[in-house]
């Protein structure tokens, strides 16, 4: 893919898929996806425990399926907090979803999953209330259905949405957007072939508060560009 | 995985008892680092660097292999860290923890995705020999902070390391050994370094959290900034939510602290320079 050869911003401000810059993708919100959660008492009876909650959010060509089960007894004794639950993530690609990435197979111990599964952890270990459940487990399965850039703003918007559906008590929400630069001028929601191409930001603020809970930059940027877009984020996120 | 003992709420609670009034224990300012020492080893590109009682050894060696078919003008750079038991019994080998995949992950995105080195400046016949240079780190000891610690040894590394010359005439490469001609260092474009910031609930931040501090803390943010006023890699992974003036604080923080660190990286590199005998015939 030689993405050098993509138009980030046309003459008339439009970007190659036909976006404004401040403009997002379409996005669907949906919550109790599971198709085991609606009929709870037929899979039951199977033997399975269907999950507390789960919730498919997509943006764009992006689709993340996010199911969390419990709070439960931990899997493993000794991963139990006596004053908390503990929160365990999950993150897993379907095969087919690498699309426009070079096709690169991932398997559940790729470095970066674990990555995005640490960041996630970490993301909402403070944000729910953890001490209302002790010698329990939070167990968060992310599930990316379909990669089209932004898995991990997708995949956070997608957890806070499944932990609200399984009623588990938190803070506030937590919202996360990815924001770019060409040249001087920001753009929000990357795609992929954006990606690969700009510096990136990826930021999850709580709305009530607009602080940042998780920031994440991996491409060179000057600092002064870096306040630019680190504002434009806390922003546009509180809008959503 | 194993699982580290807690610190008692003894410790903790002085711990943060002493961090309100501004002191930490072992007797630094908040946003004070611990003493940077670089050794440097007989041979060139071999750089221990210790972060207080922290330590991680670089080194650097380089082969000639064939430069992938899509890049035919780019040379390697291989990141090996893997910590083992050796820096501390929480780390076992084989077993890549959460805390060794952000290491890697970081030092990873801070030195190969930024260009730190120019890759196309290790090419020697386009589409044949490219030098393929492998920067192993090997993680000593660790009394916290071990992502700093292993970004100075690494970059150090990398501006200590010199290659052997290479002559092409035609179709042949001939590899000058050190005693005839002078090896001559790699093309270094930056030189990212990495700052730690911990947070604690209500109080400031503290730079370069020790092992304790960062068992305690609610959350930390990595920073990889170079001399240039640039960053190249942000970490906050969840903790603590900040506003966003509060991380432009600590930015400033890092861009001052990371061109004091990298002066002192070039002062130690020109003293070990003039140590070293070179021998112009």
């Amino acid at each position: 893919m030689s993405s050098s050869r993509l138009e980030i911003l046309n003459d008339g401000g439009l970007r190659h898929d036909a976006r404004r810059p401040y403009e997002l993708r379409s996005t669907s919100f949906l919550l109790s996806t599971h198709t085991a959660s609606s009929s709870s008492s037929s899979s039951s009876s199977s033997g399975l425990t269907p999950p507390d909650g789960s919730s498919t959010v997509t943006q764009g060509l992006t689709s993340v399926q996010v199911t969390v089960f419990g709070p439960r007894e931990p899997k493993q004794r000794s991963q139990a907090a006596h004053d908390r639950a503990t929160v365990v993530v999950e993150v897993g690609v379907v095969p087919w979803a690498a699309g426009g990435g070079g096709g690169a197979k991932r398997t559940r111990g790729d470095k970066r999953l674990q990555e995005i599964g640490a960041a996630i952890r970490q993301t909402f270990e403070p944000v729910i209330m953890t001490h209302l459940y002790p010698r329990s487990e939070i167990a968060i399965n992310v599930q990316v259905l379909a990669a089209d850039g932004g898995i991990l703003p997708t995949s956070i918007n997608a957890t806070t949405l499944a932990l609200i559906d399984a009623g588990i008590s938190m803070l506030d929400y937590v919202t996360s957007i990815s924001i770019g630069l060409h040249l001087l001028q920001p753009l929000l929601d990357l795609s992929q072939p954006e990606e690969l191409d700009l510096p990136m930001l990826v930021v999850a603020s709580l709305p009530s508060s607009g602080k940042i809970t998780l920031a994440q930059m991996e491409t060179r940027l000057h600092v002064d560009r870096f306040e630019e877009m680190l504002s434009l984020g806390t922003d546009e996120k509180s809008g959503r | 995985m194993v699982r580290e003992i807690e610190p008692p709420l003894v410790q903790k609670e002085f711990l943060l008892a002493a961090l309100a009034e501004g002191r930490r224990l072992d007797g630094r300012l908040p946003l004070e680092m611990r003493k940077v020492e670089y050794i440097f080893g007989e041979e060139l590109g071999c750089v221990e660097c210790r972060l207080g009682k922290t330590a991680v050894l670089a080194q650097v060696t380089a082969t000639i292999a064939k430069p992938r078919d899509d890049r035919p003008y780019e040379g390697f750079l291989l990141i090996n860290s893997e910590i083992g038991p050796m820096a501390s019994s929480v780390y076992e080998s084989g077993r890549a923890s959460d805390d060794e995949v952000m290491i890697t992950r970081l030092l990873e995105k801070s030195m190969r995705r930024t260009e730190a080195v120019d890759r196309e400046a290790l090419c020697i016949i386009a589409g044949e020999k490219v030098w393929h240079l492998r920067l192993t780190l090997h993680f000593l000891s660790d009394s916290g902070n071990l992502l700093d610690c292993a970004a100075m040894a690494g970059m150090a590394a990398l501006r200590h390391f010199r290659k052997p010359e290479v002559e092409v005439i035609g179709d042949e490469v001939i590899i000058h050994s050190p005693d005839e001609r002078a090896p001559v260092p790699l093309a270094i474009h930056h030189t990212p370094l990495c700052v730690t910031f911990a947070y604690f609930e209500d109080l400031q931040p503290i730079l370069d959290p020790t092992h304790l501090e960062a068992t305690l803390c609610e959350g930390t943010l990595s920073l990889t900034l170079n001399a240039q006023r640039e960053i190249c890699v942000l970490s906050k992974a969840g903790g603590t939510p900040l506003a966003a003036d509060e991380i432009m604080g600590v930015v400033k923080v890092g861009v001052d602290r990371v061109r004091e660190m990298v002066k002192h990286l070039e002062e130690e590199l020109e003293k070990d320079r003039s140590t070293r005998v070179v021998e112009v015939r």
